[in-house]
């Protein structure tokens, strides 16, 4: 008996059927798509996306070559030489996180003492040469002298949960 | 206009005839290419619709603020067509080149046979049924030979499940049509579509409902669309029989003859099973009024709703793995076709049904 209803069932394509009305319905479902380029999802003020090295508001390199994002970075992404600048201080005289390498965990930014490497929330850029991927010391800076006012913002807007 | 007339009466009349029937072809080769162009984007759509996305909707015609999407295929086609046609080092070259274009003249030329409306066929010869079984059979040749031709062992993968896949599915086919046979008792495709005349009970639907599941499920099967595109098998084989095609040869190979197949295979499914070009108010209402006559607005419509099962079953089933294909085919479509085809033996001798008014 049951094997003539599970035949039946099989001939008459009741399950089929059921599949079937499940994609009907979803048809007329309305979408939810974001059209990215012209509208974007909300991105958190902690979004890790470029790293940019940052100043202080007299102009004074934030970094004092510690090497502590260097030891912490959990994919060795991060390469730094330092020595004594012309003011007698300790500076990085080269910088480089290696954006192929890098996991964008944030450790870096958490390490440093002094607030110096950031990751923004900036995500879409690209590269058109091989190299372009290592980001120097001076691309770092240039990102964080651009994008300052919106770091400031995101970290203040953060510190109260730090 | 009146030198023109004259000019078209100095030619001979069998030139003439030439002529017209020429123009005839190129028309309906034009609106089915243009149909399949529209096909792929409305595939898409539907696709997308049914799973929560939107589908193409960027390509606007000429930049209009309305309609996104509509010039989908049209960028489509022009990006296929500037591509580079890739020749394997390997390869047999003039198999390879020669394969797209059988599977492209098989596709269209099956649309000589069809009957769009009462009075326009562009060939209306009696054996129409069995040039549609000859060309459909053909058409698996292009894919055998671009598969064998490529010298590469996905493509002759694709192109071995492929023919399998046809042999198996044309015997069920080809038993189902058995029985629109028995029931029109004409080859010829018009006919067919003037013996379900009456009113929507009389189309072959009703008495032949199993037969009209099976030829086209088996339909879906012979132009290897989803769930039964294990010819194509992304998962396994890449693309199966058009790993080495690009560009143009692609396009001919895979884009226009498979649309072209879907359609044709929807177009017989209501020829055959749903009255074709008949109105589905013939009989309920007055056979003066508009709706009641027949036309290829109806044909258009039924075409519409086979291939939006197309689209439909492609968005829902997931793909069948290759033994169960077999087993569908060989052991449950050919058996339900026969016990079928007894049945309605059965219904003729008993004179049931549309056999009733036979002698």
């Amino acid at each position: 008996m049951s094997s003539v209803r599970s035949i039946a069932k099989t001939l008459l394509l009741g399950e089929l059927l059921q599949g079937l009305a499940v994609t009907f319905r979803y048809l007329w479902k309305p979408k939810f798509t974001v059209h990215y380029p012209e509208e974007r999802a909300p991105q958190s003020v902690r979004y890790r996306g470029l790293h940019a090295l940052r100043r202080y508001p007299n102009g004074e390199e934030r970094c004092i070559a510690c090497k502590l994002c260097e030891a912490v970075c959990p994919a060795l992404a991060i390469t730094i030489e330092s020595d004594v600048s012309a003011d007698g201080t300790r500076r990085t005289t080269r910088y480089d996180i290696d954006l192929f390498k890098c996991i964008f965990c944030g450790f870096c930014e958490e390490a440093c003492p002094v607030d110096a490497i950031v990751e923004t929330r900036i995500h879409e850029y690209h590269m058109e040469n091989r190299g372009e991927n290592i980001m120097s010391k001076d691309k770092l800076l240039a990102v964080g002298e651009r994008y300052e006012a919106m770091i400031t913002a995101d970290k203040t807007a953060d510190a109260p949960y730090r | 206009m009146s030198t023109l007339l004259a000019y078209w009466n100095q030619i001979p009349l069998y030139l003439q005839h030439v002529i017209i029937v020429s123009l005839e072809i190129v028309g309906v080769m034009m609106a089915v290419v243009v149909c399949v162009a529209f096909l792929t984007l409305i595939e898409r759509k539907v696709i997308g619709w049914m799973q929560i996305r939107i589908g193409p909707n960027q390509i606007r015609i000429f930049g209009l603020p309305f309609l996104k999407g509509l010039a989908q295929p049209f960028a489509d086609v022009i990006k296929l067509l500037l591509k580079e046609v890739l020749l394997p080092a390997k390869a047999d070259k003039a198999v390879f080149l020669l394969a797209p274009l059988i599977a492209l003249t098989t596709a269209l030329a099956t649309w000589a046979v069809v009957p769009f409306s009462p009075v326009f066929v562009l060939a209306d010869i009696d054996a129409g049924l069995l040039y549609v079984l000859a060309l459909t059979s053909l058409g698996v040749y292009g894919i055998i030979l671009a598969g064998w031709a490529s010298n590469s062992k996905y493509a002759m993968l694709g192109a071995m499940r492929s023919a399998a896949q046809i042999v198996a599915y044309e015997i069920a086919m080809g038993f189902a049509l058995v029985g629109v046979l028995m029931a029109a008792g004409s080859l010829n495709l018009s006919d067919v579509v003037r013996a379900q005349s009456g009113s929507m009970l009389s189309w072959n639907m009703v008495l032949l409902f199993p037969l009209m599941v099976i030829y086209f499920i088996a339909g879906i099967a012979e132009t290897n669309r989803a769930p039964f595109d294990v010819v194509e098998g992304e998962s396994e084989i890449v693309a199966g029989f058009h790993v080495e095609y690009a560009g143009a040869s692609f396009a001919t190979l895979f884009a226009l003859p498979e649309y072209a197949n879907m359609m044709m295979v929807a177009t017989l499914a209501s020829v055959l099973f749903m009255g074709g070009w008949l109105s589905p108010f013939q009989g309920l209402l007055p056979d003066s009024s508009l709706l009641a006559q027949p036309s290829f607005l109806w044909l258009f419509v039924k075409i519409c709703w086979f291939l939006f099962c197309f689209l439909w079953f492609r968005a829902t089933f997931p793909r069948y793995r290759y033994d169960q294909i077999m087993r569908l085919g060989w052991k449950v479509f050919i058996p339900l076709t026969l016990v079928w085809i007894l049945v309605e033996c059965g219904m003729v001798w008993m004179r049931i049904g549309p056999w009733s008014h036979f002698g």
